[in-house]
């Protein structure tokens, strides 16, 4: 039998390589999946992990990718340290793009330097609103928020699905379920004039830094680490547990929000009946990939957008579906759990 | 007459996969274990099953195959959850996803394959939604009536206690883990080959999560556990024939139905003062043996 002891000092060195090792380990057994299904190794290492970095417009991809992986997950990292669980980050990405995107559809043929600031705020509201409701819910009646949050995700799909395919469709669109092409007024441009990269990655970079000050350095943050780790101790040092839910709630709604009214906005340039590529879960992987830490999320994104790029070409030489990368998210997460474990205990033979 | 019956039978198939997967979970957090990883079971139960009933042309095998996929799954759950401490919410998660992404890849020769001919599994009500009432008794039973049962529930209401009276708290969590997998994979299977008939990737569509909204709302009794899952079954056949039926309500919304009824049935819950009523003590806490 195995037995775990738990280690007396956990050190820094670990810390930093569990992730590493982690990825490492999930990468390896990937390539035990690819083997069973007979496909080239050499092919899917040059497909998933090279090609997306070897030219500049594949590291323009990787990092729009990352953008809306940075912000939802900076914002799960405030509920996973205060031990809340927004599994709806998802959800909350689709409201924010559906109210950002009304409002580029309500202003059509307008002009206004106002509008696209006005969608980024509708957007976060969106997000922070929809996200409150699993965090009342849990206050007010003792709902588990986990799977509250998780049912809201299929009603945000459901609700965007109507839309597009109804009130808010394009009548020139040749019945095509998708709403009216935004107007320049309405879209989120590129930092360079003529390039893809737009200001939304700026805004990813500064949540990261925001939030990492405010982990660290403000009584906030300090508030949210206390409720996760020692509940109890929180509450005698005067921390309102269920004002602290409501704010994290509301912080991880507002940034996947955002998330999601800058993909409408800057890449995708109308609303459509999917908006999201799964954004909301991965985000939960970069997370903890990123060990709960702003900036270890934000390389965290950088590496798996570099994969989910690799996925789309991977579908058309490797003939492999997402679904595989979907496999590989899930293994990614249970190799960096096993790590934090063996970061925590010693694994000993009894 | 007729129709009533007909009525009835089909709520019954819409309820069943709910049931059995909602069983199994029951007895997870009995244990003290939270399993978030039903949906990825129940889906690989599913493809699995579905793929086993074609490959050996029969659907009797498939439910059974499909059932050990869920136990597979169940098993994987188990060697991080129990086996390493790790925290049950985030490995439930990572198993769902993990199934989820891996069903896209075993079910795809599958797609839009007929199933084979279920045979003698059906006897007008299948046998498999009698057999889930059979297992809802003997669950109850076990439960409530026996040292089995005893133990099991002592080692989810409080671990540390289960331990120093020298009951095994992991060994008895492993069971019920199994049991559980077990069940979420036949509820996948049955939902394959009986309820759809065919495999199509995400066909669970958030089951596995009504399943374990469901072991909230029971509150500890399985008997609520039978009646919120017909309650569900209800819904789910009724949003069916109201779409067909062309009512004027677009169709998403009463999509949107059985999500929206599991938030409000929990709020109901509440509401009837029964807030966390029933949840066992050590439940979603991790359990290492100080020696």
């Amino acid at each position: 039998m195995i037995a775990l002891v738990p280690r007396t000092a956990i050190s820094r060195r670990r810390e930093i390589l569990t992730p590493l090792i982690a990825f490492a380990v999930a990468v390896a057994l990937a390539a035990l999946i690819l083997l069973a299904m007979n496909r080239s190794l050499l092919v899917a290492v040059n497909v998933y992990l090279i090609e997306p970095l070897a030219s500049a417009w594949g590291i323009q991809e990787v990092l729009l990718k990352a953008t809306p992986l940075t912000l939802i997950a900076v914002g799960l990292i405030f509920a996973v340290r205060a031990n809340r669980w927004n599994i709806g980050a998802e959800g909350q990405f689709v409201v924010g793009g559906t109210l950002g995107g009304w409002l580029a559809i309500a202003t059509h043929g307008q002009e206004g330097v106002w509008i696209l600031p006005a969608m980024l705020i509708a957007g976060m509201l969106g997000g922070l609103v929809y996200g409150l409701i699993p965090a009342i819910l849990r206050n007010r009646f003792g709902i588990s928020e986990i799977l509250s949050s998780l049912m809201l995700v299929y009603v945000a799909e459901l609700m965007l699905d109507f839309l597009v395919r109804g009130p808010w469709r394009d009548p020139r669109a040749f019945n095509f379920p998708k709403s009216v092409n935004f107007d320049a007024a309405a879209t989120l441009g590129p930092i360079i004039e003529g390039g893809k990269l737009h200001w939304g990655i700026v805004l990813a970079g500064l949540a990261v830094v925001a939030a990492t000050l405010l982990l660290g350095r403000s009584l906030f943050g300090f508030a949210v680490s206390a409720t996760g780790e020692a509940p109890r101790a929180a509450n005698f040092a005067g921390f309102n547990a269920d004002r602290l839910t409501l704010a994290v709630f509301a912080l991880s709604g507002a940034l996947a929000g955002l998330a999601g009214i800058i993909e409408v906005s800057a890449n995708i340039g109308q609303l459509q009946p999917s908006i999201s590529q799964g954004y909301g879960f991965t985000a939960i992987i970069v997370a903890f990939l990123g060990r709960l830490n702003p900036v270890g999320a934000l390389v965290a994104a950088l590496a798996l957008a570099v994969l989910l790029i690799g996925s789309e070409t991977a579908q058309i030489m490797l003939k492999l579906p997402f679904d595989m990368t979907r496999a590989f998210m899930g293994l990614l997460l249970l190799c960096v759990l096993t790590g934090e474990a063996l970061t925590r205990y010693r694994l000993v033979w009894k | 007459m007729d129709l009533a019956l007909l009525i009835l039978t089909t709520i019954a198939t819409a309820a069943t996969p709910l049931v059995i997967a909602g069983l199994g979970e029951h007895v997870v957090e009995r244990a003290g274990v939270l399993n978030l990883g039903v949906e990825g079971m129940m889906i690989m139960g599913a493809a699995v099953g579905f793929a086993g009933a074609v490959v050996l042309d029969s659907s009797f095998a498939g439910l059974l195959i499909g059932s050990l996929a869920g136990g597979a799954m169940a098993a994987v759950f188990g060697l991080f959850a129990l086996g390493l401490a790790t925290n049950q919410v985030a490995t439930g998660l990572a198993v769902t996803i993990f199934g989820l992404g891996l069903v896209g890849l075993i079910g795809q020769p599958f797609v839009g394959q007929p199933r084979p001919p279920i045979g003698s599994v059906l006897f007008g009500l299948d046998a498999v939604v009698l057999a889930s009432l059979w297992l809802a008794v003997a669950t109850a039973y076990v439960l409530k009536r026996t040292r089995t049962g005893l133990i099991l529930r002592g080692v989810g209401e409080s671990h540390g206690s289960a331990h120093a009276l020298g009951l095994p708290v992991l060994g008895m969590r492993w069971r019920a883990v199994l049991f559980g997998g077990l069940c979420a994979g036949l509820a996948g299977a049955y939902l394959s080959l009986v309820y759809t008939r065919f495999w199509s990737p995400g066909m669970t569509a958030g089951r596995g999560w009504i399943a374990l909204a469901l072991v909230v709302f029971a509150a500890g009794s399985v008997r609520r556990l039978v009646a919120g899952a017909y309650l569900f079954g209800a819904i789910l056949v009724a949003q069916l024939h109201a779409q067909a039926g062309a009512i004027g309500i677009p169709s998403q919304f009463l999509s949107m139905l059985p999500y929206l009824m599991t938030i409000v049935a929990l709020v109901v819950l509440s509401l009837a003062g029964r807030r966390g009523a029933g949840a066992a003590g050590s439940l979603g806490q991790p359990f290492v043996p100080d020696r």
